[in-house]
């Protein structure tokens, strides 16, 4: 067979529905570096409606670049071996529609500001959601990075994790996402 | 949207022809865009109002469109490490025989240049013949069954390609609307080899009769695009003495296709 056919249609989106708890939450999703890293840090926040309320059956993956900027080609992001870091992370929220990773602060890849990409899943959302979560202190880079520059100024700060310092030994960072309503997300379409 | 339905999931009170006429509004209404030289729209809509979910949950900003960068464009790598070869046959996972119609379910995942997605990670999971999840919140009063979990997971071949053994899911009652029933379906997530390729979607049966009732399968507003999501049967998938065979091919977006607006743009 040949390896090119012709140019084929997209499959569509449908959502993921409530139901996919034994299939894609796993053990250790959420880690993708064991707690005790000197260097984690926690990256969580509470996913809301409209109407503020808790999703409570969402869906989140982060995929990110590691401390270096550099993107794993490394299997093992479902069975991790608690060593490799694979920059792939899987969660789903709890009843209070809350989620965590414990990840490490990514560095810069290419000439974006550091960033973790976030990807939304849940009951109602027909087509998965894309965000970026970029971290404060890094206000300075902020400014050249392409996309952050592409989102109008008053809705920016919906792409900033905020730090709430050390808790737990390790340093926490908050990101809620406001599918809709007041100080609503940024959401990404990819023009790929 | 005229007026608010009910919003909250399990206290839909529309009837099923309230449903039925909103999605026959909206379809009329994609195909007079069409036919007055709009693009069709080959994407569920977001905000799909007979999808009762959808009304909390979909942006009211357009998205803002970006140019993926150096994250977006690779993926995560899985392998033969993370998934054992058995979690494709999903009839195999418990002592026992699962009740239902054993059938496989075998096709090729491509990108929107035709190209083979290989050695990617495919997740599936599905209700049982009775139409139940095993979910501690479905409550659909049909049996569970102690030999079928209704998940598995594949890596794909060198062609793209993919294979599950599995038992064909029930259709089952859902509380988006009163008498709401979604059709068989199967839901499938995966990878591609780039991130803004990711897809979780769902596959349905030939000639099932809820197509027109369901909201979620009619979310998608253009009939070929829909007529995508349904797998075909494939005789020469069937396996003698053992299981009957469905064909689906899934396309992920490609490097230089066109991402289809879906939204309204209204504001």
């Amino acid at each position: 067979m040949s390896d090119h056919t012709a140019p084929a249609l997209q499959t569509p989106s449908q959502t993921v529905g409530p139901f996919y708890g034994f299939a894609l939450p796993y053990a250790g999703g959420p880690e993708l570096v064991p707690g005790h890293h000197p260097r984690a840090i926690r990256f969580h926040g509470t996913v809301t409606d409209g109407a503020g309320e808790p999703i409570l059956d969402a869906l989140l993956e982060v995929w990110q670049a590691d401390e270096s900027g550099a993107l794993s080609r490394e299997l093992g992001s479902l069975d991790r071996d608690g060593f490799t870091f694979t920059g792939f992370g899987r969660c789903a929220t709890t009843i209070a529609g809350h989620y965590t990773f414990t990840t490490l602060k990514p560095g810069a890849a290419g000439t974006a500001a550091p960033y973790i990409l976030v990807t939304v899943f849940a009951r109602g959302v027909t087509h998965h959601l894309f965000t970026r979560a970029y971290f404060a202190e890094d206000s300075e880079l902020h400014a050249t990075d392409a996309v952050l520059s592409a989102v109008p100024a008053d809705r920016r700060n919906t792409l900033i994790a905020v730090s709430e310092g050390f808790v737990g030994g390790a340093e926490s960072y908050r990101f809620d996402i406001r599918v809709q309503g007041e100080n609503e997300t940024v959401f990404l379409d990819f023009d790929a | 949207m005229s007026q608010t339905p009910s919003l909250r999931p399990g206290t839909g009170a529309a009837s099923q022809n309230e449903i039925t006429a909103e999605i026959e509004e909206i379809a009329a209404d994609a195909a007079a865009r069409v036919r007055a030289g709009g693009s069709p729209e080959l994407q569920p809509r977001r905000d799909y109002a007979p999808y009762r979910s959808s009304l909390l949950r979909h942006p009211t900003h357009e998205l803002v469109r970006v140019d993926p960068e150096e994250v977006e464009r690779v993926s995560p790598a899985f392998g033969h490490t993370d998934v054992n070869v058995l979690e494709s046959d999903l009839t195999i996972q418990h002592a026992g025989e699962p009740i239902g119609e054993r059938m496989t379910v075998s096709g090729r995942v491509l990108d929107g240049e035709g190209r083979p997605v290989r050695h990617q990670l495919i997740e599936l999971w599905q209700a049982n013949a009775g139409g139940r999840y095993v979910h501690k919140r479905d409550q659909h009063p049909a049996p569970l069954d102690p030999n079928f979990t209704g998940v598995g997971r594949v890596i794909t071949g060198d062609n793209g390609e993919y294979s599950f053994t599995t038992i064909k899911p029930g259709p089952y009652p859902w509380k988006n609307h009163v008498n709401a029933w979604r059709p068989a379906h199967i839901h499938f997530s995966l990878f591609g080899t780039a991130f803004t390729q990711r897809l979780i979607t769902q596959m349905y049966f030939p000639g099932d009769p809820l197509f027109a009732l369901d909201p979620i399968y009619q979310s998608i507003a253009d009939a070929d695009a829909r007529a995508r999501l349904v797998g075909q049967y494939d005789h020469s998938l069937s396996v003698p003495e053992f299981s009957l065979g469905y064909r689906w091919d899934i396309v992920l977006t490609g490097p230089k296709s066109t991402w289809m607006e879906s939204e309204d743009a209204d504001e």
